[in-house]
């Protein structure tokens, strides 16, 4: 658990909106507090809040005065458009490269996956 | 309660010929975690006893919520310093203790101080004497808790308990942080089970400071690079080489001191993996030989 280079709580802050994204955590539902998030994964509850900090700035969580901090409406989709907007240059692009390196052909690229996914 | 501050100038603490401390300017947040990291002998035990106002400095200022903590009263009855040995009647029940512990700890909480016992699987009626190493670790970590103390030191208190004591302390630490906030100092040379811990971290090296800096900082400044090793050398040539692996083709190098965006741009072009490197391993590397 956040062993990447990036610092701690941007990687929190990743984690939650991955888990958006893909639907484990949807529009109105509660994440984690702050300590909660801090004694499950050991890790300093000033970092944790950091990430929070950061979401709510972004306007992807919002805060409940004394109930706790939700998925703001809106927020998997904006998170999605984002990445949708992403998706080409950081995936894609190196995927394409390997292929030209490897000599892979754009037909054969497409047969890929207009098969769905299969060979 | 939140915590009190904690601020060293230019402290130095000298013994007969040893020059334990020097020069050592520091300043640790109220409320903050703090990782005190350094070699056996680095001198951290001498600076936590320093600061809970045990030794006179022989020269510097050190401040503890603004007054200085030498034989004050205030002050020491603020700050709880555990050490390994435990510093307990050892021939008296951990009842007794506890109770002595209730009488001179002002913030003393017995509930908890009971509730902890139970998680350690200590028995009351046991004396001190007759417990293991980790047992004594773990009745030095009920007294530091229980005492509630705006400042609390752990001096290498959990170096003797095994792995599933280790993650209990954590634990129990962290939710009690959480509860009742206050400047908690966990000094250590193991630091890869706690590294997450910490707010901010001193690394002491021979009685001075090595680094003083926030954790995520310290963590950002490593890196290593691996690829083919010629690419690798001439990406590292001018950087802070901490330490090189050769295996075979490939090399990989820790460097110390962050990386630009042209150098991580050329990394990629030149299909080098940029990837992180610990603090325990930066630890290791600022404070072998090699680099004295």
């Amino acid at each position: 658990m956040f062993d990447g280079t990036e610092p701690i709580y941007i990687q929190i802050a990743d984690q939650i909106r991955a888990d958006i994204v893909s639907g484990r955590l949807n529009a109105g539902d509660q994440v984690m507090s702050t300590t909660q998030y801090a004694t499950t994964y050991r890790i300093n509850p000033a970092t944790a809040a950091k990430a929070f900090a950061e979401l709510v700035a972004e306007g992807v969580l919002y805060k409940q005065r004394g109930v706790g901090m939700f998925v703001a409406e809106g927020a998997p989709e904006r998170l999605r458009s984002e990445r949708r907007e992403a998706f080409f240059t950081e995936r894609l692009d190196p995927v394409l490269a390997e292929a030209r390196l490897l000599g892979i052909q754009p037909a054969d690229l497409l047969a890929y996956i207009n098969n769905g996914g299969q060979k | 309660m939140t915590g009190l501050g904690i601020t060293a100038h230019h402290l130095a603490v000298h013994f007969k010929d040893t020059r334990a401390l020097d020069e050592v300017s520091i300043q640790i947040e109220p409320g903050s975690i703090h990782g005190l990291l350094g070699r056996n002998g680095s001198g951290k035990t001498t600076l936590l006893s320093t600061i809970a106002g045990l030794r006179r400095p022989t020269s510097g200022s050190l401040l503890v919520d603004g007054e200085d903590p030498f034989e004050s009263e205030r002050i020491m009855g603020e700050i709880c310093l555990i050490r390994e040995g435990g510093d307990v009647l050892t021939d008296e029940q951990i009842r007794i203790n506890l109770k002595y512990f209730a009488n001179v700890r002002r913030y003393w909480d017995a509930d908890y101080a009971e509730e902890l016992l139970e998680a350690f699987e200590l028995s009351p009626r046991k004396r001190p004497d007759k417990l293991s190493r980790g047992q004594r670790s773990a009745l030095g970590v009920v007294i530091g808790l229980a005492s509630r103390a705006p400042v609390t030191f752990f001096d290498e208190v959990h170096l003797g308990m095994d792995a599933p004591s280790r993650y209990r302390f954590y634990d129990l630490l962290l939710a009690d942080y959480v509860e009742h906030p206050r400047t908690i100092v966990l000094s250590s040379h193991l630091i890869s089970e706690i590294e997450q811990l910490f707010a901010t971290v001193t690394i002491l090296d021979r009685g001075r400071v090595l680094i003083h800096d926030d954790a995520e900082e310290l963590r950002s400044r490593g890196a290593a690079l691996i690829g083919p090793a010629s690419a690798v050398r001439d990406l590292v040539s001018g950087l802070h080489v901490l330490s090189t692996q050769s295996l075979g083709p490939t090399e990989k190098v820790t460097v110390f001191g962050g990386l630009d965006a042209d150098l991580r741009h050329r990394a990629r072009t030149a299909d080098v993996e940029i990837g992180p490197v610990s603090m325990q391993d930066l630890f290791v590397h600022l404070t072998s030989g090699e680099e004295r």
